[in-house]
């Protein structure tokens, strides 16, 4: 059913923010530390763990799933359109240097990490 | 008359009305995207059109809340909100095979880790010359430009202002654009062109929708190759930047 697809997905997103908002106590810091970072681990370990044992979730529940991540993109736009955008502006040559200068090196460092990848044989 | 039913519904169904503008935004952008003859952009110009909106919204309330402050655009604080948002970027984990973490080896964990740790450290050095010296703010817009995603979580986990969020997302949604854009124009110059510099490349840069964009725009045989490693960089990120990211801004600012 695809409402256990959803239902795995909320557990993971419980169990990953528990964890997220304890280490955001030990820290000192009240807010949900990593958590979707944990949630997403433990989603990938449990559908893995479940395609091994049993071969994977029904039809239907991976629909579910796959529901939630389509909405993913529609609700970025969604929240873009809530931000203080005209606050943003009045400061938003951070944005475009941040944003600009971290694609543009990020992309020279391909080749120089690419090499690490000339020692280990990848299956192509 | 006719107007008050037609407030009513707005403010009735606001969750609905925010789901439908979405839809209206999203088919306007695609179209767009596809008569410029970029289909690849058309959800990255969904976002900026949003922020445009956001923009005019703002001037037009003198609120903080973007659309989300126009009555009957009220909805969009809920479908854009950290509690759907948490739930479908959790979903995008699904699919990941774990032998492919191993497949992606050595070159794609150091990409991971180094794209994360280098975008998150460019945006902070600009954040903080451009006069964002409190740790938060520059954490958060360091975060944002690792991905739009990572920059809200990290900003909402610290307690950043929502002028502060609303920067880093635009760093992100830069980073997502410009990536579409230059990949394939300098694909041959960083070696773009087989499985292992993809995977690299999809953890370098990390943003799923401009990683994708880009290689399609390059080679559509390398998107599986760059969105497996793309797929962990914002996890990753949501990760590291609140938690070692910020403890590590906090130690010298």
């Amino acid at each position: 059913m695809e409402i256990y697809g959803l239902g795995i997905v909320a557990f993971c997103l419980y169990a990953g923010s528990f964890v997220g908002y304890f280490i955001g106590s030990l820290l000192g810091i009240s807010g949900n530390v990593g958590g979707v970072g944990f949630a997403m681990l433990l989603l990938v370990l449990i559908s893995n763990y479940v395609e091994t044992k049993k071969g994977g979730w029904s039809e239907r529940t991976q629909s579910g799933i796959y529901l939630l991540s389509a909405l993913y993109i529609p609700i970025v736009v969604a929240m873009a359109g809530k931000q203080n955008v005209v606050a943003a502006f009045s400061g938003g040559a951070v944005a475009f240097l941040a944003g600009g200068l971290a694609t543009i090196l990020s992309m020279f460092l391909v080749p120089v990490i690419g090499k690490l990848g000339k020692q280990n044989s990848i299956d192509e | 008359m006719i107007m008050d039913i037609i407030g009513t519904l707005f403010s009735k169904f606001p969750l609905v009305g925010a789901i439908g503008a979405v839809a209206l935004i999203m088919i306007f952008s695609y179209w767009f995207a596809n008569v410029i003859g970029q289909k690849r952009m058309g959800s990255a110009i969904a976002i900026i059109l949003s922020l445009a909106l956001a923009f005019v919204a703002g001037k037009a309330t003198e609120g903080s809340g973007g659309l989300a402050d126009v009555s009957y655009f009220s909805g969009f604080a809920l479908l854009g909100g950290s509690m759907l948002r948490d739930f479908a970027i959790v979903s995008t984990a699904f699919g990941v095979k774990l032998e492919n973490l191993k497949k992606a080896g050595l070159p794609g964990i150091v990409a991971l880790f180094v794209g994360v740790i280098f975008s998150f450290t460019v945006g902070v050095i600009v954040a903080v010359a451009l006069g964002y010296t409190s740790a938060v703010d520059a954490a958060t817009i360091g975060a944002g430009t690792v991905t739009f995603i990572v920059g809200p979580v990290t900003g909402t986990a610290l307690g950043a202002s929502s002028d502060v969020v609303a920067l880093s997302i635009a760093a992100g949604v830069v980073k997502s654009i410009l990536t579409m854009i230059i990949t394939p124009l300098i694909a041959k110059k960083i070696k773009l062109d087989n499985p292992t510099t993809a995977m690299v490349y999809g953890g370098l840069i990390g943003t799923t929708s401009g990683v994708a964009g880009g290689l399609a725009a390059t080679d559509a045989k390398l998107v599986p190759y760059g969105a497996m490693t793309a797929t962990f960089y914002t996890g990753l990120g949501s990760l590291l930047c609140p938690s070692i990211g910020y403890m590590i801004v906090n130690l010298f600012l």
